[in-house]
């Protein structure tokens, strides 16, 4: 009953998911959401120059994320704007010229809405090939650094302090996140990945009590997100990517039911 | 007259944000086994000249050599995000890999090993203190930096505190730089004093600082008194059980 499209699926989504978990934590704990968001919406731009210039498209995303998290810290140390403001500048920005350079590519045709959404029902071996290696990579960088980073999510000052190097290891993790977002863009589209490195993660934050649970249970939610979302696609024959942000958000609602037991047996 | 390995070494260090400086001209050395302290009133710079002792701030003026890569440091003020699930047991772990009989060594030094499986967010400002102090003695640091160590902790338990970084630095021979406003601490249990206010006023140990007129006019004449009433009253130590240990 399944097909070979439906498998391929599942297996970027398990690939995408065993990602996200582990750096959503990150992105949440360090009030990150929002920069998140922004490297997404700089997708848009990154696919168009790939267009232009005809190059890999993950690596022009990734090579413009990578400029804007470079940008951004240049406009943090030059203005007095606070951090919010900053990325809704980048991230509006980089999106509107990303459209305006689509309508000057008048020759090539170019489905917006994909590259917003993601279709991870048209993944094929080489897209499962490039999420697998490239998410082992990531998360074999994670583990890492994983002390010196957590180290400076912590505290800043204390890391230094204690010789962690925390301006370094913060430069790594966003290399890394640029590199999510670029090998993601094609499965679940840059609305939905923002989607699926918070979701899973803030879950996860209502049901545990230390930081390794939280990752833990974090991928487990991202994995049943999935999974629910994607089967739920089949039966219902709705959209695949929407389908496993809403699960996730389902799944966010029961974990919000476990926090109100536990607030009521402190009582 | 103390011939041990040099720890650090701040010679003429400053720093300015925004062309006005928070503190500049600050040399001072702490050695193996040394308690070196600041003192100075409120704003004088000695968070600052920790800060910079610690590599923390970049862009400074002056020189800052350190010489070991143990370092404990209890900062004065630490924000930490309280959303993130983390408990005392994952916090005395943040930059070292401990044992469990290392982390509760540390956490029954200070008081609070009972605390060990509990939210960092659910203690008070007290317990969260003692246990910054069992984090930063917890991986037998050679120089610990220890910024206003006892702020929060009842009477009782500063007493007890300060004893215990007097005896840990006896333990583990490390070099202490502390920033205290407890003069009487300051004066007993200190090698080298260094009085701050935006610059150094005065330096040397507390038998030389306590005569020296810009401390008497920074802390008043009472201040001066300090090392003659401590000295007075305080020619013994008491045990845990009450009892008198003469020297």
């Amino acid at each position: 009953m399944l097909n070979d499209f439906f498998i391929r699926a599942l297996l970027a989504g398990v690939g995408i998911a065993l990602i996200t978990g582990p750096l959503g934590c990150f992105v949440v704990w360090r009030r990150l959401s929002f920069f998140a968001g922004t490297l997404a919406h700089s997708a848009l731009l990154g696919v168009t120059m790939a267009l232009v210039f005809e190059i890999n498209i993950a690596f022009s995303v990734f090579l413009i994320s990578a400029v804007l998290a470079i940008f951004l810290l240049q406009l943090q140390k030059k203005t007095n704007l606070p951090n919010d403001a900053l990325l809704g500048l980048l991230a509006h920005s980089s999106l509107a010229i990303g459209l305006v350079i689509i309508g000057f590519l008048t020759t090539i045709r170019f489905d917006v809405m994909g590259l917003l959404f993601g279709d991870i029902l048209a993944v094929d071996e080489n897209d499962l090939l490039f999420i697998w290696v490239g998410g082992a990579f990531i998360l074999l960088v994670l583990k890492l650094i994983w002390k010196p980073l957590f180290a400076s999510t912590i505290n800043y000052e204390l890391a230094e302090a204690e010789g962690m190097k925390p301006d370094k290891y913060n430069a790594i993790f966003t290399i890394l996140m640029a590199a999510i977002i670029a090998i993601s863009i094609k499965i679940v589209g840059l609305l939905l990945i923002t989607g699926m490195l918070i979701i899973p993660a803030a879950l996860a934050r209502n049901i545990s009590n230390n930081p390794v649970q939280m990752v833990i249970l974090s991928t487990v939610g991202g994995l049943l997100s999935i999974l629910i979302g994607l089967f739920s696609s089949l039966e219902f024959n709705t959209a695949s990517g929407p389908s496993i942000i809403a699960a996730a958000l389902f799944l966010f609602l029961v974990s919000l039911i476990k926090v109100r037991k536990f607030s009521e047996l402190k009582k | 007259m103390n011939d041990k390995k040099i720890l650090l070494k701040v010679e003429n260090a400053g720093i300015s944000i925004n062309g006005k400086p928070l503190v500049r001209g600050v040399s001072l050395e702490i050695k193996k086994g040394q308690i070196v302290t600041l003192i100075g009133p409120n704003g004088s710079g000695k968070s600052t000249t920790a800060k910079i002792a610690l590599g923390i701030y970049k862009n400074i003026d002056g020189r800052v050599q350190k010489f070991t890569k143990k370092v404990g440091y209890v900062p004065q003020k630490i924000s930490i995000d309280w959303t993130l699930p983390i408990r005392v047991i994952d916090f005395m772990n943040l930059t070292e890999n401990l044992t469990e009989d290392q982390i509760d060594i540390s956490l029954n030094l200070t008081g609070v090993n009972h605390l060990k499986n509990k939210s960092l967010s659910n203690l008070s400002g007290g317990e969260f203190q003692r246990v910054l102090i069992a984090r930063a003695i917890s991986k037998e640091p050679e120089l610990l930096v220890l910024d206003e160590p006892v702020q929060g902790v009842d009477f009782k338990g500063e007493i007890a505190l300060y004893e215990l970084i007097k005896k840990i630095s006896e333990k583990l021979d490390c070099g202490i730089l502390l920033i205290s406003h407890d003069l009487h601490v300051v004066m007993s249990a200190t090698d080298f004093v260094v009085c701050l206010n935006g610059h150094v006023c005065c330096s040397g140990t507390p038998q030389v600082v306590v005569q020296n007129d810009k401390y008497r006019e920074l802390f008043g004449d009472r201040a001066s008194n300090i090392l003659s009433l401590y000295e007075h009253k305080h020619d013994h130590t008491h045990s845990q059980d009450g009892t008198i240990d003469n020297k």
